[in-house]
């Protein structure tokens, strides 16, 4: 079984915010007017987390964009008391928008905040309202929601290889921030597939992840020079 | 018109006449707290309409209010059938005029704060869900089912001891007596009723505690059993108890000391009573504070950054004047009150009261809310400031208890009856041989 895992390397990241602006395009993800936003309600599957270090003058600036980890031991399924959220044997976290009740629990577990919910009722302006992605299901008022690793896309990769009759090929499956992103820092792949990309930058001596030490396990692996 | 009903020449006929007598305020009293409950019901209309953005949470403090009430009511529940069964069980005498008032407290409260994590819901509509494709490894389906054992047995031990007093309001007749005699189960008092009647009372008492318990363990668990921290904290359970039970024996004191002037119980709620009561309080005053020393004392000696972040933040942030407003109320308020004879009175047993309802309320909002405030992710965080539609929910909560309270006390004795003729008839003999037993000698009589 494949174990969908991303490697974002911090040091060719410089921070653009493309890998945003592709993921709300892609997964039909509302827009928040200003005024919501204002009161923390912005809706991200893939944020960008800035981090001030230093006092002034010695300002250090550290950007980097944060995804759902999709945690190999994820502390969001544990408490859903629906089954809403869960980990698939691929090791992708899914929500099931029509099952939620809107506890919002998982949001309330997860140490990362990677997930969000839908305050009112999801908005776009008209432009956007006629070019939605077809793959992907509009979410409702009153659900939470997060990056799903586009896995529409993978059910199409799925398709193609199987029509094909063979393997998943490394590369191919790829999650549209990763595949818009300028800068090439985000890899994305098997981590079992031991010829993968994904695989050998994740053994990496520059390689981390977030808060390796609650257990949780992400699968998002950032690679970033020791000083 | 019907026929005066005759009450005034019975022995406790203070305890009758709430029922039988109606004056301008119980109509004046329920006619404003139903113009609360409806305007706090189109307030949760508007949030059905609008979705849970109409109240102030957001992505990052993504509970609030209704969460901080849910703990706080749920608490509440705990005076009364945990502290009567207390009681009960270790036949301390002068419950007898308490433990209904305080059964009472725990059927109308946790039915509201039962409902309040449906008022979270973003997805009301979908709350069935629970039981089609709940998962029994979470903590809120957890809580689903303490809860529900808790309301079940809390309405049948708050039901069971009320149906000699039900035949009383039966026998006496009127408009209602159709009603009395289906609830009064054709009691006539007779020698094997009596005694099925203990027995069942005794079994229950034994069983409501550990339900009790297991009520607030399991809230507290909802907290516990994530990694957040400040949340992930072993003495969660017990410190949610402790916490319970003094904000519901601050409530049941508030409400003794109302009914008893509203209903001139003077004669009942004797002072002995309160100050039995308060030295409880007390004592629960100085077992929570044990248990938040310890709690914050263990997070500053161990300095986990995160850990400390959300100290830091209780005690210096933006809710720093809730925290120490807590300590406050919950601490130093009661303890000064209630250790000092001269201001042991039940006005000054009232203001601690007072004092301690709002700060386990705080106490609630200060384990909320910095947590969610201060996630472990560098984010931007917002304040959390309830919105209109909050504090009318709120309000609401607080206007259906005290609805429940007057309706019931319309309806039914507030002090049961029969356990008070109990006490006169059989609960003074009954100690005096107790009390021999207890002494060196030889056994007297009892059996």
């Amino acid at each position: 079984m494949p174990k969908w895992a991303m490697v974002i390397d911090l040091d060719k990241c410089t921070g653009c915010g493309d890998c945003i602006a592709a993921c709300k395009l892609e997964n039909n993800i509302a827009i928040v007017s200003p005024e919501e936003a204002n009161d923390g309600r912005v809706m991200f599957w893939m944020d960008m987390i800035t981090i001030y270090e230093g006092e002034y003058p010695n300002i250090r600036v550290k950007r980097f964009p944060k995804p759902c980890f999709h945690c190999d031991n994820p502390p969001c399924t544990k408490v859903c008391p629906v089954n809403a959220t869960y980990k698939n044997e691929e090791g992708l976290i899914g929500q099931i928008y029509h099952r939620c009740i809107g506890c919002r629990y998982c949001m309330v577990a997860c140490p990362y905040t990677a997930k969000v919910f839908n305050w009112l009722e999801p908005e776009w302006p008209d432009e956007f309202k006629n070019c939605f992605n077809p793959d992907v299901s509009l979410r409702m008022m009153g659900v939470v929601e997060k990056c799903s690793f586009c896995a529409h896309r993978l059910l199409k990769v799925k398709e193609d290889a199987d029509s094909d009759e063979r393997e998943i090929l490394d590369n191919e499956y790829l999650p549209a921030c990763s595949e818009s992103c300028p800068a090439n820092a985000i890899d994305f792949g098997d981590l079992e597939n031991k010829e993968s990309r994904v695989y050998n930058l994740s053994r990496s001596s520059r390689a981390y992840r977030e808060m390796e030490d609650l257990g949780t396990e992400p699968k998002v692996i950032y690679l970033q020079k020791r000083e | 018109m019907p026929k005066k009903i005759q009450y005034e020449n019975e022995l406790d006929a203070p305890l009758f006449r709430p029922i039988y007598e109606t004056g301008k305020g119980f109509y004046i009293t329920v006619g404003i707290l139903m113009l609360i409950i409806l305007w706090a019901l189109i307030m949760y209309i508007t949030q059905i309409w609008f979705g849970l953005g109409v109240t102030g949470m957001n992505q990052t403090i993504t509970w609030g209010f209704y969460i901080i009430n849910f703990v706080f009511f749920i608490g509440i529940s705990h005076a009364g059938t945990l502290i009567s069964a207390i009681l009960r069980l270790s036949r301390a005498e002068w419950r007898r005029p308490i433990t209904r008032m305080a059964e009472v407290i725990t059927a109308i409260v946790l039915a509201i704060g039962g409902l309040h994590p449906i008022l979270d819901l973003g997805r009301p509509d979908r709350v069935l869900n629970i039981f089609t494709s709940g998962r029994l490894q979470s903590p809120l389906l957890w809580d689903v089912t303490s809860i529900t054992a808790y309301f079940t047995a809390s309405t049948v031990y708050l039901y069971l001891p009320m149906i000699p007093d039900i035949a009383k309001l039966r026998d006496k007749g009127g408009k209602l007596t159709w009603f009395y005699s289906f609830l009064s189960w054709g009691w006539q008092g007779t020698e094997h009723q009596k005694k099925v009647l203990n027995r069942a009372i005794s079994i229950l008492m034994i069983m409501v505690i550990p339900i009790a318990i297991s009520v607030h363990t399991v809230i507290s668990y909802i907290f516990s059993m994530t990694l957040q921290p400040g949340w992930h904290s072993t003495i969660f359970g017990p410190y949610f108890v402790v916490g319970a039970i003094f904000s519901g024996i601050a409530v049941l004191l508030i409400l003794m000391i109302v009914s008893r002037k509203v209903f001139h119980l003077e004669d009942y709620l004797k002072k002995i009573h309160f100050q039995y009561l308060s030295t409880l309080l007390l004592i629960m005053a100085l077992l929570w504070f044990y248990f938040t020393f310890s709690e914050f004392l263990t997070g500053i000696f161990g300095s986990e950054p995160h850990e400390m972040e959300i100290i830091h933040y209780k005690f210096t942030g933006p809710y720093a004047l809730f925290f120490w407003g807590m300590l406050l109320l919950n601490f130093i308020i009661p303890v000064i009150i209630l250790s000092i004879k001269r201001f042991k009175t039940i006005t000054g047993i009232l203001i601690a009261s007072i004092a301690v309802v709002i700060g386990m309320w705080l106490e609630r909002l200060n384990i909320v809310v910095p947590s969610l405030a201060n996630p472990r992710m560098e984010l931007p965080i917002g304040i959390y400031i309830p919105s209109l539609v909050e504090w009318s929910l709120f309000l609401g909560g607080i206007a259906v208890f005290i609805l429940g309270f007057v309706l019931f006390s319309k309806f039914f004795p507030l002090i049961s009856i029969w356990e008070i003729e109990e006490g006169r008839e059989e609960g003074i003999k009954e100690v005096e041989e107790r009390v021999h037993s207890y002494l060196p000698g030889k056994e007297t009589g009892s059996k």
